[in-house]
Order: C-alpha cells, then structure tokens, then sequence
C-alpha cells in the first residue's frame, strides 16, 4: 500500500502544496519533504516533547500527528520564531543570554512550548513554567537555565510589548 | 517512516465513519492521537485502515443539561480543561484533566479517545467510574448507552463493537456544595498514575457524610469503585484517624505488578490516596460553608 493524499499546509507563513504517503508523521514530513530540521526527534512516540510545533496556535507533538491531519492548518516550528535570519526572538536572546540550553537538541520543543505558555500567561510564576515545560526532557541542563531563560523571556517580552504588570 | 502502511479515511459525518468501519477490516479509529499514534509508530498495531475522527463534524461540545454534563467524543482535552461549565459542574474533572499528560498532548488528546483507550490508569476513565457516566456508542442500527460500569470488559477493551465508535459521554454532576478530589501519585507530573483517587462526598449540615463515591485507578484492569468504603462513611465525620481505619480495608484489594510498583505498594497507595482525597474533599465543603 502506497497511499498518497494530496495537502496544503502554511509553515512558518509560506505556503505548501504537496504529496505525501498517509502514514508519514507530521515530523518526518516537515523534516524530510520540507527540509525543516529544526524540529528535532527524539523518542517519536510522544514522550520528549522535541518534536513540539504549534498547530493553529497550540503546541502538540509532530510524531504523533500524521501530515495529512495537517492539511489546511498553519504550522509554526522553530525556524518560524525570529522574526528574520538576523534576528533572535526575545525568547531565544533570553535563551542564549541564560544559557538556557546545552547540547541545543530538546530546544526547538522547548522553545515552541514556551512560545504558547507566554502568550496564554505572560507572567507566569516558577512553578507554572516547569508544568509548562513537563512534557519536554532535558538531559543537559537540569532545567534550571531553562527556567531561568523562561521568567526573563517573560520579563522582556512584557517590556517589549509595553504591557504593563499587575 | 514509522507507522506500518496503512489505508487512510476522513470521513466527514458519524454515519459515514460508521460505514467505513461496517464495510473495512482490521480498521482503527484515529481520535486525538496520542496514544494510537505511538502505538502505530512502535508498530504494535498494525491497521489495515485508520479511520481519522478529526473531520467528523459535530462530535466536539460540552453540553450542561437538567443535572448532567454532555461531552462531545472529540471534545479536546484542552478544552474540558478550560470549560468554565467543566469548573463550576463538574469540579472533579476539571482538577483529574490537569493531571492528564501535558499541555501539547491534551491539545490534541480527546475525551473519547481517552476513555476508548482504556488505559488503566487514565485519569478520565477514573472520573467517568467516578460519576457513573453512560457512553453513547454509533452503530449500523442507530446508538446506544452503556453505563460505565459495563464500559471496561477486558484490559483495554471497551464494550464496543468492531462497527461502533463512541460518540458522546454523560456525566451526571453533584449538587452545588460537594466535596471533590482527585489525588493521584505519579513519578513525575503528567505521567500516568501508579494508583489515584477519585472522590465525591456529601455532608449535612453536622458534617456527617450524606453520600461518597471512592474510585481508585491504577490498581487493576478497569478502575475500581470501593463501594465497601463508600458504605462506611455514610453517616461518618471525615477524620483522619477514622479514614485511616476505614481506608485501611482497601489494603486488601487485587493489585497489578509493573515496572513502577509492585501490588503491595500500589495497595498501600490504596490505603493513602482515598485519605487524602476524602479530606482534601471535606475541607473544600468546609471552606465553601465558611
């Protein structure tokens, strides 16, 4: 069975058209047939959270999604968060600023995760961004930095967009 | 390319998706995902046809009506999550939803999907034992309702016929002023449960105990309603020392054996976590009274 569906998807706002094998993952998909390996693999079955994207706005793992559910829904990964080649995002700056990352492999899930939370909950406490980021495994950092690059991502991103805290 | 090969169907309306499973062999729902998914991707099913539920129109709702709560079998988790008529009707769910995985997969994961999965320790299936729900299943011949405690049959399995899907589930809510918890013990937050416990209780107005529903996952095949316990707290004032007596009794309950735990410390979850569970569920009437 070589079973084939034609779809159009929006990753990162460009526009595709293509064929894809039904039981090709979203992940495979996005990495293979687009190129985009930013979003990494790890356990391809829904436990390390690397393969995190945000679908439609939300966060969900693109190993257990298969591409032809992607049809006519917009995809952002982690190519997709700098605004251009230039520039970092305020949440990847803070990333870096906090060495939030060490061997960078779970980063691309973390930082689409985070993406989500700090629009959903801009000022979020300690405790809420480690829930936030339960479902992605770090086996460098010990999470710390992570933390740490998360509240100050926070903290920049409420000062860039002026919003004023509580 | 994980997933074995397999034909691909999204029908558009139940009756459709009914037909697909009348007329295909070896077909498998395809809900929410997050468990079918690594299960095709690890190869220990293997479909001949996966039927997508995610372009089923009309299955996505959370309905309150005269004492119940109707969730729709595509309902997101994420929603019942942010459900304001989850919170205020239906608090046991609202606080169980929370300890279900995480954010990126109750995005996607369902209500329906949940509950067909029937993984024993999922906290869904503990609330719908805990509610005594009734699943709407589609056939070929129209729907019918099963009550939840004739939902599980076997490990995993639903009472489900291979041309059935689950469309909807009832949840019958307490009245305003309950008491509620749901406490589970896992080895990191969103894991599955080792053992949790679902609680409901009613007090008078003197504190003692009106009604109680204990329902304990993790333990065997199917959640367990520990009805003996129910039975003893009626007329009791929830007490520590006295819930230890009385949830002493679950010690004797048949456990399974895993990687995580063996039976004797998921019979001493058993003992604790209902404690806990009914005293966090008197302090939340105790702090509504006040």
């Amino acid at each position: 069975m070589s079973d084939t569906r034609q779809i159009a998807v929006t990753v990162n706002g460009t526009r595709y058209q293509e064929t894809v094998p039904v039981r090709v993952t979203l992940a495979d998909f996005l990495r293979h047939q687009l190129g985009l390996t930013g979003t990494h693999l790890g356990c391809e079955h829904g436990v390390c959270g690397a393969c995190t994207i945000l679908l439609d706005g939300r966060s969900a793992r693109s190993c257990l999604m298969l591409a032809v559910q992607a049809d006519g829904h917009d995809i952002l990964t982690v190519e997709g968060i700098a605004p251009n080649a230039d520039t970092l995002h305020p949440l990847q700056e803070a990333f870096r600023d906090n060495h939030g990352l060490q061997c960078g492999f779970c980063t691309p899930g973390i930082l689409t995760t985070l993406i989500e939370l700090l629009r959903d909950n801009p000022d979020p406490t300690e405790e809420e961004v480690r829930i936030g980021i339960s479902g992605n495994l770090c086996r460098c950092t010990g999470y710390q930095n992570i933390v740490i690059a998360a509240l100050d991502a926070a903290k920049r991103l409420r000062g860039s967009s002026g919003a004023s805290r509580p | 390319m994980k997933p074995p090969p397999f034909s691909y169907h999204d029908p558009r309306t139940v009756a459709d998706a009914v037909g697909l499973l009348t007329s295909l062999d070896n077909a498998k729902l395809l809900a929410g995902g997050q468990s079918l998914m690594p299960m095709l991707n690890m190869r220990y099913v293997l479909p001949d046809h996966v039927v997508d539920l995610n372009r089923v129109e009309g299955l996505s709702y959370i309905t309150p009506r005269d004492g119940v709560l109707e969730i729709g079998a595509m309902t997101r988790q994420r929603d019942i999550e942010f459900s304001d008529v989850v919170a205020e009707r239906c608090p046991l769910m609202a606080e169980a939803i929370r300890q279900v995985g995480h954010r990126q997969t109750r995005n996607r994961g369902t209500m329906g999907g949940s509950l067909c999965h029937l993984d024993p320790a999922a906290e869904l299936v503990s609330v719908a034992a805990a509610l005594d729900a009734t699943v709407t299943v589609a056939g070929k011949s129209g729907t019918r309702q099963i009550d939840f405690a004739a939902f599980p049959v076997a490990y995993m399995t639903p009472a489900i016929e291979p041309d059935e899907l689950l469309t909807a589930a009832t949840f019958p809510c307490w009245p305003r002023g309950h008491g509620y918890a749901f406490v589970e013990f896992a080895r990191r937050h969103g894991d599955f449960a080792i053992v949790s416990a679902a609680v409901l209780i009613e007090e008078d107005k003197n504190g003692k105990v009106t009604r109680a529903s204990v329902t304990l996952g993790g333990m065997g095949p199917a959640p367990v309603r520990a009805s003996e316990v129910e039975r003893m707290l009626i007329g009791e004032t929830i007490e520590e020392k006295r819930l230890r007596d009385i949830c002493e009794s679950l010690r004797k309950l048949d456990a399974i054996e895993d990687i995580h735990a063996p039976a004797s410390y998921r019979q001493q979850l058993a003992t604790v976590l209902p404690r806990r569970a009914l005293i966090k569920a008197h302090e939340r009437i105790q702090g509504a009274r006040a």
